[in-house]
């Protein structure tokens, strides 16, 4: 396919749409849950099941005023909640949403991913440390020693996978999985391996994507009976509204890469029929389960988060790469 | 190394034990009121502001004896009658409620010996002027019965 400026101007608007779309409705979609999940009924005001809800909130961010307090550092406090946005909209280029939906496939679609989605604790970072707010300070402290330490079990989950498809190509990784539901990276019986540790690398992986969009039970970056409202305390009107959206975001990128890497992506499990619908049923149901843990467990405290992370997912997920490299040695 | 184990597992269950919980809760009807638009029924020994009770005719049932103004701790019953011409009894023409002092003690419906007063259920009663809780309950006895 010869790349256009028009193909690319599509595609880019595509996934700004998409993006912002799913930004603006996942949150209508988190109060309703909330609301289920507290025996109430979330917002129902505006619009029919309170559907006009998400535009309106916007329209009431966007008329606020954009404040920037004095003393700041001016540059990287304008730039944060931007790179908290751009990152998550660029990784949309590369994941595949069925055969033939896709921006661009490049064969090291999943490396772009991590790339880009490491940007977004370098965002935090920024806006901890330009706001000059003691709070925010210790909030952006926290967030980024939870991506570091969340970001090692996610990748070496990431490599167990890659090692079995032999390709960081994300469609690739998807052919691997077709022909019915038993091929998915979840289940221990795959490609001929038997790898018993395979459900808990996909346990392993939704935690560290749970812990990686800074969600709850892992919020501990905006931990409001704390740190008030964390790194965006200082940030109003769309600053914050940025920071909200790349949150959601995030949430789409990392129920997608949790589809692709375990579950079949668009694969339909009996073979019933294939399309891009598939996919988005996948995607939907791990955000549902991520509204659903939001709002089931407490926050965790910084030391139990740390912990889980350096002394029960990286082990784990090492011995499961071990054991993985040994199999497709033998096998 | 039994132990770590242990607690890993016994740590999942009890995450997934929670998760199944919310769950339940998510299909079950809400239990709350839309406020505005839906009301809470007062339970029967609710006491809001007093009220007058009509009779069979739509008039107050008051024969202007005066027990609820003297039973009163606080003064807030004003009450006025007169006897029409050829009557044998008094009819009220006003009776004034102010809320502002009442404590909602009930002495005035205690002392009622002709159930001509009772308690309201009325609890949306918000106001930033002093004047909206002097109630003239004459005329909102009228008000319903028109």
């Amino acid at each position: 396919m010869t790349l256009t400026f028009l193909n690319i101007f599509i595609a880019v608007v595509i996934a700004i749409a998409f993006v912002a779309a799913n930004a603006a409705y996942l949150v209508w979609c988190e109060r309703k849950g909330a609301g289920f999940i507290q025996r109430r009924p979330g917002p129902t005001e505006n619009g029919l099941w309170g559907l006009l809800q998400p535009p309106v909130d916007g329209i009431k961010l966007m008329t606020k005023q954009l404040m920037i307090p004095g003393g700041v550092d001016k540059i990287v406090f304008i730039i944060a909640p931007v790179l908290a946005m751009f990152p998550t909209i660029i990784s949309f280029v590369t994941i595949p949403f069925s055969d033939q939906i896709v921006a661009h496939n490049m064969n090291i679609g999943l490396l772009m991913i991590f790339v880009f989605g490491s940007m977004s604790a370098m965002a935090l970072l920024m806006a901890g440390w330009s706001s000059r707010n003691k709070f925010a300070m210790i909030s952006s402290v926290r967030a980024v020693s939870q991506a570091v330490a969340y970001e090692i079990p996610m990748l070496v989950t990431t490599i167990t996978v890659v090692m079995i498809a032999g390709s960081m190509d994300l469609m690739e990784i998807v052919h691997k999985q077709g022909g019915g539901f038993w091929h998915w990276n979840i289940w221990p019986l795959q490609n001929g391996l038997f790898n018993v540790l395979m459900p808990f690398s996909f346990l392993i992986f939704f935690i560290c994507s749970l812990a990686e969009t800074n969600r709850a039970p892992f919020d501990l970056g905006e931990a409001e009976s704390e740190l008030v409202a964390g790194y965006h305390t200082e940030y109003s009107s769309m600053g914050f509204g940025l920071f909200f959206m790349g949150e959601y975001a995030n949430i789409v990128i990392g129920a997608c890469l949790t589809t692709i890497l375990f579950l079949g992506g668009w694969d339909c499990p009996f073979g019933l029929f294939p399309g891009v619908w598939w996919f988005l049923l996948k995607i939907y149901f791990l955000i549902f389960t991520f509204i659903w843990i939001r709002w089931t467990f407490p926050r965790t405290t910084i030391y139990s988060l740390l912990n889980l992370s350096w002394k029960v997912l990286i082990p784990i997920s090492l011995f499961n790469l071990l054991l993985t490299a040994g199999l497709l040695k033998v096998f | 190394m039994y132990r770590y184990f242990s607690e890993i597992f016994s740590g999942l269950w009890s995450l997934i034990v929670g998760m199944r919980i919310t769950l339940v809760e998510f299909f079950k009807p809400n239990i709350t009121l839309h406020y505005p638009h839906q009301t809470v029924k007062m339970p029967a020994r609710y006491r809001g502001h007093i009220e007058l009770i009509a009779d069979e005719e739509g008039k107050p049932r008051c024969v202007v004896c005066g027990m609820c103004e003297k039973a009163c701790p606080s003064g807030c019953i004003t009450l006025e009658g007169e006897k029409p011409e050829g009557s044998k009894k008094k009819v009220l023409t006003s009776y004034k409620l102010d809320f502002t002092k009442c404590s909602l003690c009930g002495s005035c419906v205690d002392s009622c010996n002709f159930g001509a007063v009772e308690y309201s259920k009325e609890y949306n009663l918000a106001s930033t002027r002093k004047e909206d809780y002097h109630f003239d309950l004459l005329k909102r006895l009228e008000d319903r019965h028109s």
